[in-house]
C-alpha cells in the first residue's frame, strides 16, 4: 500500500512538473501575472509529492519490505538501520528519486526565498527547472520506476554492496547531487535570461548564492568520496583519475570558474555571455556526471545490457536539455550587449585567466575520460587512459592558476599594476622562497615538491597579504584594523577562507605525492615492520563479527622511539550474503601524517585471492601479507576542501548574497537585490 | 563571423551526442550471437560423483523446454542466482540442467550440499572443454533451450529476479505454446 | 584601450592557451595511452611491446594461483580460454580477485614471456567481470566466436 501511494506521489509530482514547465512560461510571455504566478505553488507541491514519494520508499527500506524490487535487490533485513536507510538511494532506481527530491527542493526554495525576483524572470527560471523536472520525473516513473513489485517476494533481500555499507560514502551522494542539481538553479536562471535577452549585475547578484551554495556542496562530495576511496578501498592513494571521479570533477571547475566570472558581470557588466555559456556547461556537466556514468556509458555499457530503453532515454534528455539550452545560446547570445572594458592586466584580466586555466583543465579531462571511448567506438585499439595522462597535462595548467590566485585579487578593477601587486606580494615571495629551501634543505626534492610547496606558501601568505591590506594592518592602530575587519564584507572573507583553503589542499597533495612511503611485506605473528620512524608489532590476527559480515583482523602495537603510540586494526570482512570480501585500511593519524595499514592474504598454504575461508581459518601462527603506508600531509587534502568550503558559506552568508534576508544594498544597482 | 563562435559549443556537443549515440548501440557485454537459434552441441559429460543425479548429453536434453545453466562452486555470481534457480526448480516448470565448469568433485558436491540441488542432471566439465563448444566464456551463464534442440536465449551473468520475470519465463512459456 | 585592441589581447591569450592544452594533452596521450592487450593478442602479435607498459585482461586460470611461499609474491595465469601468459605479482591481491574471474593486470612484459603486474584490477562491479575482458575473451573466440556478425 505504502509503495502505491509512493508511486502515485510520483505520477502526481509529474503531473505538476508538466503544468509548471508550461503556464509560467506563457503568463511571462504574454505580460499575465495570475499565469506566472502559478509558479511557485506549482513549485511547492512539486516538492511535497516527490518528498511522499521519497518518504514511502525510505519507509520501505526500513521495514524490510520485500515485496518491493529495489529493497530486495539492495537492503538486507539484517542490515544496521542506517545502511538501509542509506540503501534507498545506494540503487539506480532510488538514487534518481533522490536526484529528483533534490531538484524540487531547489525548484522550491527559488519559488520561497525568490520573492523579490522580478515575476517575469521568476515564472521563467521556475518553468525552466520544472521542464527538468519533468524529464527526469518521466525517466523515472517510465523506465526506473522503483517501486515495482516482485512476486512472490523472497524471505529476504540480497543486501547492499559491502563496499556501499559505509558512512562515508552513504552520504556522498546527497552532497554531490546537491551540488549537481544546485546548478540547474543557475542553469534555469541562464536559460531564463536568454530568453528575456537580458543579462545585467542584478542577474548575476541573484545567480551567485545558487553557485556558491552547488559548488560548496560538489566540493564537500567530492572531497567526501575521495576520503572514502582512500580509507575503504585499501590502496592508500586517494584520487585515481577513474572515470566516476572525473565526472565530478568536471562541473567542479567549470562550476568553480563560474563563480569567478559572474563576479564580472555584476561588478564590471562584462563576460555576459562568456557566463550564461558556463552557467548551460556546469549543468550539461553535471547531467553527464550523474547520468552517464550511473548508467555506465562512460566505464562499460554494463547497465545497458539490462535495459536499453534506459540509455535511449538519457541519451534523449541530455540532447533536449544540454541541446536545446546550447541551440538557444547560438540564437540569442549573440544579441545580448556587451559592456565594460579593461586592460589585460586588471582583476578583470586576472578573472579572465583564471576561467581560461579552469575551462582548457576540464577540456583536459574531458578528452582524457572520453577519448578511450571514443577510440573505442570507432572500432579503434583497447586503451586506457591512466594518472600519467592526468598529471602531464592537469598539473601544468594548475601551476599558473595557483600562482596567479595570490596576485589577482591585489589587481585594481579595469586597470592593475602587476609590478606594483607582485611588490606589495613581497611577504608571500619570501613565504614561497623559505618554503623551498626549507623543503630542498629538509627532504632534497624531488623538484615537483619544491614547486609545490612553494606554491602553496606563495598563495597562503598572498591570501592573508591581501586580507591585510585590506584592514590596513600595521598602516594604522590595530584597534581600527579590527574594526575594519569586523566590518569587512562577508564575500571578502570568504574569498580568503577559499584561498587559503585551496592552498592547503596544494601542500597535501604535493607533499603526499612526492614522499608517500609504501611497504608490503609478509609479516610473521611477533614480527616487527618499520615506517617512517614508526615500529609496528604484528600481534597476530583474530576473528571478530559484524552485525551483517565476519572478519579477521590483524593486531599492530605501533611504537615510536620506544613510546606506544597506538594500535591499529586493519581487517578483512566477509559479507556472506553478498559472498564479498572487503579490506578494511587502519588508518592513524596526527593531522600531519597518516600511517595507513592494510592486509592481504594468509600464507597458509591456501589458494591466495580472497577465498573466505582461507582469510577466515587461516592458523594463528600464518605470516600475513601486508601493505604499509606513511602519507604525510594527506589529511590536509580534505582540511583544505573544508576550509574552501567554509569560505563558500562565509561568502554565502554575504547579507548582499543571502537569500531572503533584508539587504541594504552598498553600491547603487540598477535593480533591487533579492530578498530586500 | 560573431555569430559563428556563439554556434560552436553547439557543434561540440552535436558531435559528443552523436558519438555516445553511437557507444549506446555497443554493449560489449552482449555475447557472441552465433549460438543463437543453432542446435546445441552434440557432448557427453559425467555425472558429478555424489550429486545423485545423473549426467548430461544433448540427447537428453532435447524434447522438452529447458534451461541449462553453467556454474562453479568458486564463482560468487552464482551463489547470487542460486536461490533463484532453487525456486524455479521448485515449481517445475521446466528442467535445469547443469553444467559444472571447471569445479573440483568435492567442492561442487559441498556446494550443492551447502545450498540445494536445483538441477535434474549435471555435466561434469572439468576440462571446460565442453563449455568453449557451449560457447560459455565465463560463469554464469545460461541457455534457454527450446523442444527441438536449439539455444533460443543466452544469459550472461547471474539471473536477477527480473531478468527471469522480463526475460526468461516469458520466453519459456512462448516456446511452450 | 579600444574596444579591439581588448579583443585581441583576450583572443591572442585564449589560443595561446589552447595551444597549449592541445600540445599539451597530445603529448600525454602519445606517452600515456595504456593499450589492452588479451593473451592471443600477445600470441598472434609478431610487434609485441616489451617492457613497455600495458594492460593484459583474461580469466584468472583455476589452479594456476600460487604464493612463493614466505614472500609476498604471487604467480599465476592469464587466459582467454585459447592462449595463456603467466603473471607476477607482488603485493596485496585486491578483494575481487578470484580463480576463474576476470582479471586486468596492467604491468610490462618481459622477454622472458612472463608479464610482471604493478597493478592488479579485479574492480569490476557487483555482476560480471571488466567490460575489456568480456571483449577479450569474445574475439579470442571459441569456435563461434569468430563468426560473430555483431562486430
Amino acid at each position: 500500500m505504502i509503495a502505491e501511494i509512493g508511486h502515485f506521489a510520483l505520477l502526481l509530482a509529474l503531473a505538476v512538473a508538466g503544468v509548471q514547465a508550461v503556464v509560467p512560461l506563457i503568463g511571462a510571455a504574454r505580460g499575465d501575472v495570475p499565469l506566472m504566478q502559478v509558479a511557485q505553488p506549482a513549485a511547492v507541491a512539486q516538492f511535497g509529492f516527490v518528498a511522499t514519494a521519497f518518504a514511502c520508499l525510505t519507509w520501505a527500506f526500513v521495514v524490510s519490505d520485500f515485496t518491493v524490487a529495489a529493497v530486495v535487490a539492495n537492503s538486507h533485513s539484517a542490515k544496521p538501520l542506517l545502511y538501509k536507510i542509506t540503501g534507498v538511494w545506494g540503487n539506480h532506481e532510488g538514487s534518481m528519486v533522490l536526484w529528483v527530491l533534490i531538484l524540487a527542493l531547489f525548484g522550491a526554495a527559488v519559488a520561497v526565498f525568490g520573492r523579490n525576483l522580478p515575476p517575469a524572470l521568476r515564472a521563467r527560471v521556475l518553468a525552466v527547472q520544472a521542464m527538468i523536472g519533468v524529464a527526469f520525473l518521466a525517466f523515472i516513473a517510465f523506465t526506473s520506476n522503483p517501486f515495482l513489485r516482485v512476486f512472490p517476494p523472497p524471505n529476504d533481500g540480497r543486501d547492499l554492496n559491502p563496499l556501499l555499507q559505509d558512512p562515508g560514502l552513504a552520504f556522498h551522494p546527497p552532497l554531490l547531487y546537491t551540488g549537481y542539481v544546485g546548478f540547474s538553479v543557475v542553469f534555469a536562471f541562464a536559460v531564463a535570461a536568454l530568453i528575456e535577452g537580458r543579462v545585467d549585475a542584478a542577474w548575476a547578484r541573484w545567480v551567485r548564492p545558487w553557485a556558491l551554495a552547488a559548488w560548496a556542496a560538489l566540493t564537500l562530495g567530492i572531497a567526501l568520496g575521495s576520503w572514502w576511496a582512500y580509507y575503504e578501498l585499501g590502496w592508500g592513494g586517494w584520487w585515481f583519475w577513474d572515470p566516476v571521479e572525473n565526472a565530478s570533477l568536471m562541473p567542479w571547475l567549470i562550476g568553480a570558474a563560474l563563480l569567478h566570472s559572474a563576479i564580472v558581470v555584476e561588478k564590471r557588466d562584462a563576460l555576459k555571455t562568456w557566463t550564461i555559456l558556463l552557467a548551460i556547461l556546469a549543468f550539461s556537466l553535471s547531467l553527464v556526471g550523474t547520468f552517464l556514468v550511473r548508467s555506465g556509458v562512460l566505464t562499460s555499457v554494463h547497465a545497458f545490457a539490462v535495459d536499453p530503453a534506459r540509455g535511449v532515454f538519457i541519451l534523449a534528455i541530455l540532447v533536449v536539455t544540454i541541446g536545446g539550452s546550447l541551440a538557444l545560446y547560438a540564437v540569442r547570445a549573440p544579441a545580448l550587449k556587451t559592456g565594460g572594458l579593461f586592460a589585460p592586466i586588471s582583476r578583470e584580466g586576472g578573472l579572465v585567466l583564471n576561467n581560461l586555466l579552469l575551462a582548457t583543465a576540464t577540456a583536459t579531462v574531458f578528452l582524457g575520460t572520453l577519448y578511450p571511448l571514443f577510440l573505442d567506438a570507432i572500432g579503434g585499439a583497447k586503451v586506457s587512459v591512466g594518472p600519467p595522462f592526468f598529471n602531464a597535462t592537469f598539473v601544468p595548467l594548475m601551476v599558473p592558476l595557483v600562482a596567479a590566485i595570490a596576485v589577482g585579487p591585489m589587481l585594481a578593477w579595469k586597470r592593475g599594476d602587476l609590478p606594483g601587486a607582485l611588490a606589495r606580494l613581497w611577504a608571500a615571495g619570501v613565504a614561497a622562497a623559505v618554503a623551498v629551501l626549507g623543503t630542498l634543505w629538509l627532504a632534497g626534492g624531488p623538484a615537483g615538491a619544491l614547486l609545490g610547496l612553494g606554491l602553496a606558501a606563495w598563495l597562503g601568505v598572498g591570501a592573508l597579504v591581501e586580507l591585510a591590506e585590506r584592514i590596513r594592518l600595521f598602516r594604522i592602530p590595530a584597534s581600527d584594523s579590527f574594526r575594519r575587519a569586523v566590518n569587512l564584507p562577508r564575500a571578502a572573507w570568504g574569498m580568503t577562507v577559499a584561498h587559503l583553503g585551496v592552498a592547503v589542499v596544494v601542500a597535501g597533495i604535493t607533499a603526499s605525492s612526492a614522499w608517500q612511503t609504501e611497504r608490503i611485506q609478509l609479516v610473521r605473528p611477533g614480527e616487527t615492520v618499520e615506517i617512517a620512524g614508526y615500529t609496528l608489532l604484528f600481534r597476530g590476527t583474530e576473528r571478530v563479527n559484524g552485525p551483517n559480515y565476519v572478519a579477521r583482523r590483524g593486531i599492530f602495537e605501533v611504537s615510536r622511539d620506544g613510546e606506544p603510540v597506538t594500535t591499529l586494526y586493519p581487517a578483512k570482512r566477509f559479507y556472506p550474503v553478498q559472498g564479498m570480501v572487503t579490506t578494511e585500511a587502519a588508518i592513524h593519524t596526527n593531522l600531519v601524517a597518516d600511517l595507513y595499514v592494510v592486509i592481504g592474504d594468509p600464507d597458509s598454504g591456501g589458494t591466495p585471492g580472497g577465498d573466505p575461508r582461507v582469510l577466515l581459518d587461516a592458523p594463528a601462527d600464518a605470516a600475513w601479507a601486508a601493505r604499509l603506508y606513511y602519507n604525510p600531509l594527506v589529511p590536509w587534502i580534505w582540511i583544505g576542501c573544508v576550509i574552501m568550503v567554509l569560505g563558500g558559506a562565509l561568502s554565502l552568508s554575504d547579507r548582499r548574497h543571502r537569500v531572503g534576508a533584508p539587504s541594504r544594498a552598498r553600491r547603487p544597482i540598477a535593480q533591487p537585490a533579492m530578498g530586500d | 563571423m560573431r555569430r559563428l563562435i556563439f554556434v560552436l559549443p553547439l557543434v561540440a556537443f552535436a558531435a559528443v551526442a552523436a558519438w555516445f549515440a553511437v557507444g549506446l548501440t555497443r554493449d560489449p557485454t552482449r555475447v557472441p550471437s552465433a549460438l543463437i537459434d543453432q542446435p546445441i552441441p552434440a557432448f557427453e559429460l559425467p555425472p558429478l560423483p555424489g550429486s545423485g543425479v545423473p549426467g548430461l548429453s544433448d540427447e537428453a536434453i532435447k524434447g522438452k523446454v529447458a534451461l541449462v545453466n553453467v556454474f562453479a562452486s568458486w564463482c560468487v555470481p552464482c551463489k547470487a542466482e542460486h536461490p533463484i534457480l532453487m525456486r524455479l526448480a521448485e515449481e517445475r516448470r521446466v528442467p535445469i540442467y547443469g553444467i559444472n565448469y571447471k569445479d573440483a568433485e568435492q567442492d561442487a558436491r559441498a556446494w550443492l550440499d551447502a545450498l540445494g540441488n536445483p538441477y535434474t542432471a549435471i555435466g561434469h566439465d572439468l576440462s571446460g572443454r565442453v563449455s568453449i563448444d557451449w560457447g560459455v566464456y565465463g560463469v554464469p551463464e545460461t541457455f534457454v533451450i527450446d523442444r527441438d534442440g536449439r539455444i533460443r536465449h543466452k544469459h550472461v551473468g547471474p539471473i536477477t529476479p527480473q531478468i527471469l520475470q522480463d526475460e526468461i519465463l516469458p520466453l519459456i512459456a512462448s516456446l511452450e505454446k | 584601450m579600444t574596444r579591439k585592441r581588448r579583443r585581441l589581447y583576450i583572443l591572442v591569450l585564449f589560443l595561446l592557451g589552447l595551444g597549449t592544452a592541445t600540445a599539451l594533452t597530445l603529448t600525454a596521450f602519445q606517452d600515456n595511452l595504456v593499450f589492452f592487450y588479451s593473451p592471443s593478442d600477445i600470441v598472434a602479435k609478431a610487434d609485441v611491446p616489451y617492457e613497455r607498459n600495458l594492460r593484459l585482461g583474461g580469466l584468472v586460470e583455476m589452479g594456476s594461483v600460487e604464493r612463493v611461499s614466505g614472500s609476498t609474491e604471487i604467480r599465476f595465469r592469464i587466459t582467454d580460454l585459447q592462449h595463456t601468459i603467466p603473471v607476477v605479482y607482488s603485493g596485496v591481491l585486491p578483494d575481487l580477485f578470484r580463480e576463474g574471474q576476470g582479471v586486468v593486470a596492467q604491468g610490462r612484459l618481459g622477454r622472458d614471456g612472463v608479464f610482471h603486474a604493478h597493478e592488479l584490477l579485479a574492480k569490476h562491479d557487483e555482476n560480471y567481470m571488466p567490460p575489456d575482458v568480456a571483449d577479450a575473451l569474445k574475439r579470442a573466440g571459441h569456435p563461434q566466436g569468430e563468426a560473430d556478425p555483431g562486430r
